[in-house]
């Protein structure tokens, strides 16, 4: 692309003004991988470096020594692949709620329009106004003892799913793109006899493919990012997650297994970043604004 | 709790169409048809409602109830405005808000002002944005706890990599964490660094919206590259600029994970305790339920202004 932008074509086109792009192009680009890659190399080397190393001044930026060694320790002594595991079936199950729940509920909002509709979607997007931090205390106190039901939901993976599906920001979002669909196509498959489940299954869903390619990635990440509430539902360490397992641990182990810990525990979500970049990218963009 | 079976069975689907087909096309009252369409509909919904009814609205409701309760050995009494008061009294309170107002300042200027900076550095080149918007969003990516116990051992006094810098400068070396001048400016600092991304990349999106001739417009008026900025950038993304403000007033007013993982929360003298901590301390160090609902009503009384201008002026640039 090349639009306008501050600085004329014309200015960039003299011989001052190319070097003058390409000085500050060299400053940024170098200032940046320093600032947002330099941390990262640090935690990835360090997590290769000897006991002795890791905390010796002046640091050394190439490792002098060569511990693998801590990477399998921390994976062992941590239970890393337990809270791995963990983390996963608390991510893919809050995935596959929110898109069975919240799709059908944006697909009725969107398309079948019930009566009090309107309402509902007010009340859901109301606690999008409520600050998050003001409900952990009575939603705790919900999981504790869930009326009606009388269940104590501590220490299983409901006390994760159930309460992501309440997320207004992606019934909306899903709504705002199910009501873009050309009615024509709709009117077209409620002609042929298809119900309003074979209509969302076979038309919907494939046209969506996009917007829930997004819904899913951020579902995955909230649940891998979260930490206070897992902290709070999760008290038993043997179902905690990456997050709250690392941090209850983090103190009785050695700093080099820490860090070579900290780094399995950040590869699969920069993985699922590298991988789908431009959607995630388009995603923030497209919606990015209504959080 | 049974959930509907993630993937609709080819099985399912057509064993529900004919009876349904079948339905439609007698002729049946418009009240019975209209009581199926919203049957089906309602249907739809339960999932999400019966969702957002236990674990959204019942709890709004019982945060307002349990500001003005008091809970004893299982004894629920109502006792007014007592709950307030044992917050109002708590020395912690004032320092409390004083820190997360520090925090919300410190984190406008560095936390508003620095990804503006990039989003507008990085539109004008020419070349290798795409790496730039992948290293500026990558720490977004990192789970938090990495991340800060990264930052804390970058900080740490000893072997932290941040003073062996600050000498290679010659700058004097800090206690980061440990003194209660700068504690809350390094937990700033680290937070910054952690979600700088996200808001970095809306600002890039409003700027590549900017059209290109007013800016040609301004170099006819003889305007440099502070002007044009001044009165072309600023003003043309000023609706998103002042809704990512409200965002950020917002968020950082509830920040909790950063000063509790980087200092456990109090830091040194007390000096990084912000609100959500205490509403955290007092329900789940003190068992008082109470008090801290009273301090969350209480936070969610004052954001709620920021949230309901952020409303307004997000239906505003919808239109």
């Amino acid at each position: 692309m090349s639009t306008r932008t501050l600085i004329s074509p014309a200015q960039l086109a003299r011989p001052r003004g190319k070097a003058v792009y390409w000085v500050t192009f060299a400053v940024v680009v170098g200032g940046f991988t320093l600032v947002f890659l330099g941390p990262l190399y640090w935690m990835i080397s360090s997590g290769f470096k000897d006991a002795q190393e890791v905390i010796q001044t002046p640091p050394t930026l190439v490792p002098g020594s060569f511990e693998p060694a801590n990477y399998t320790r921390a994976w062992d002594v941590m239970d890393l692949s337990g809270l791995l595991f963990n983390t996963l079936y608390y991510a893919f199950g809050a995935l596959a709620f929110q898109l069975v729940l919240d799709v059908a509920a944006a697909y009725s909002l969107s398309r079948l329009r019930p009566v009090l509709g309107k309402a509902i979607l007010g009340m859901m997007l109301a606690t999008l106004m409520i600050p998050a931090t003001v409900l952990v205390v009575p939603q705790y106190l919900t999981v504790l003892d869930v009326p009606i039901f009388e269940r104590n939901l501590l220490n299983t993976p409901w006390a994760i799913w159930l309460p992501s599906v309440t997320n207004a920001f992606n019934i909306f979002l899903l709504k705002r793109f199910f009501d873009s669909i050309p009615k024509e196509l709709l009117d077209a498959a409620a002609m042929d006899g298809a119900s309003p489940l074979r209509t969302l299954w076979s038309i919907v869903l494939p046209i969506s493919r996009p917007i829930l390619g997004v819904v899913s990635i951020f579902a995955i990440v909230g649940v891998w990012k979260d930490f206070l509430w897992p902290m709070l539902t999760l008290p038993d360490p043997a179902k905690q997650t990456l997050n709250v397992g690392i941090y209850s641990l983090s103190n009785g182990v050695p700093v080099n297994v820490l860090i070579a810990a900290l780094t399995i525990a950040s590869l699969p979500t920069l993985l699922i970043f590298l991988i789908f970049q431009r959607n995630i990218m388009s995603g923030l963009t497209a919606g990015g604004l209504k959080g | 709790m049974s959930a509907p079976s993630l993937t609709p069975s080819k099985a399912e689907s057509s064993r529900r169409t004919p009876p349904r087909a079948a339905g439609d096309a007698s002729p049946g009252s418009p009240f019975a048809k209209s009581l199926r369409r919203n049957l089906t509909a309602h249907g739809f919904l339960v999932g999400a409602v019966l969702c957002f009814a236990f674990f959204s609205w019942y709890p709004m409701v019982r945060e307002f109830l349990l500001a003005f309760q008091k809970t004893e050995g299982g004894e629920v009494s109502w006792v007014g405005l007592d709950n307030l008061r044992t917050v109002f009294n708590d020395p912690a309170f004032w320092q409390a808000w004083r820190n997360t107002l520090l925090f919300t300042v410190l984190a406008l200027v560095l936390g508003f002002a620095v990804p503006f900076a990039v989003a507008v550095v990085i539109n004008e080149f020419r070349h290798g944005k795409g790496y730039l918007r992948l290293l500026v969003y990558l720490p977004v990516m990192l789970p938090p706890v990495a991340a800060v116990l990264l930052f804390k051992y970058l900080y740490d006094p000893g072997y932290g990599l941040l003073n062996e810098l600050f000498g290679f400068f010659g700058l004097p070396e800090q206690q980061w964490l440990q003194d209660a001048d700068i504690s809350m400016l390094s937990v700033v600092i680290a937070s910054t660094w952690m979600n700088m991304g996200g808001a970095a990349l809306i600002y890039l999106a409003a700027l590549q919206g900017i059209p290109g001739e007013l800016y040609e417009a301004a170099e006819l008026d003889g305007a440099g590259l502070f002007r044009k900025i001044w009165h072309v950038t600023i003003p043309q993304t000023r609706l998103i600029l002042s809704l990512m403000l409200l965002m950020q007033i917002i968020a950082t007013m509830q920040v909790f994970v950063e000063p509790f993982l980087l200092t456990g929360g109090a830091g040194p003298e007390g000096s990084t305790t912000t609100v959500v901590y205490l509403i955290y301390q007092y329900a789940f160090n003190f068992n008082n339920y109470g008090a801290a609902a009273a301090l969350g009503l209480l936070l969610l009384v004052i954001l709620a202004g920021f949230s309901a201008v952020y409303v307004k002026l997000s239906r505003a640039e919808n239109e």
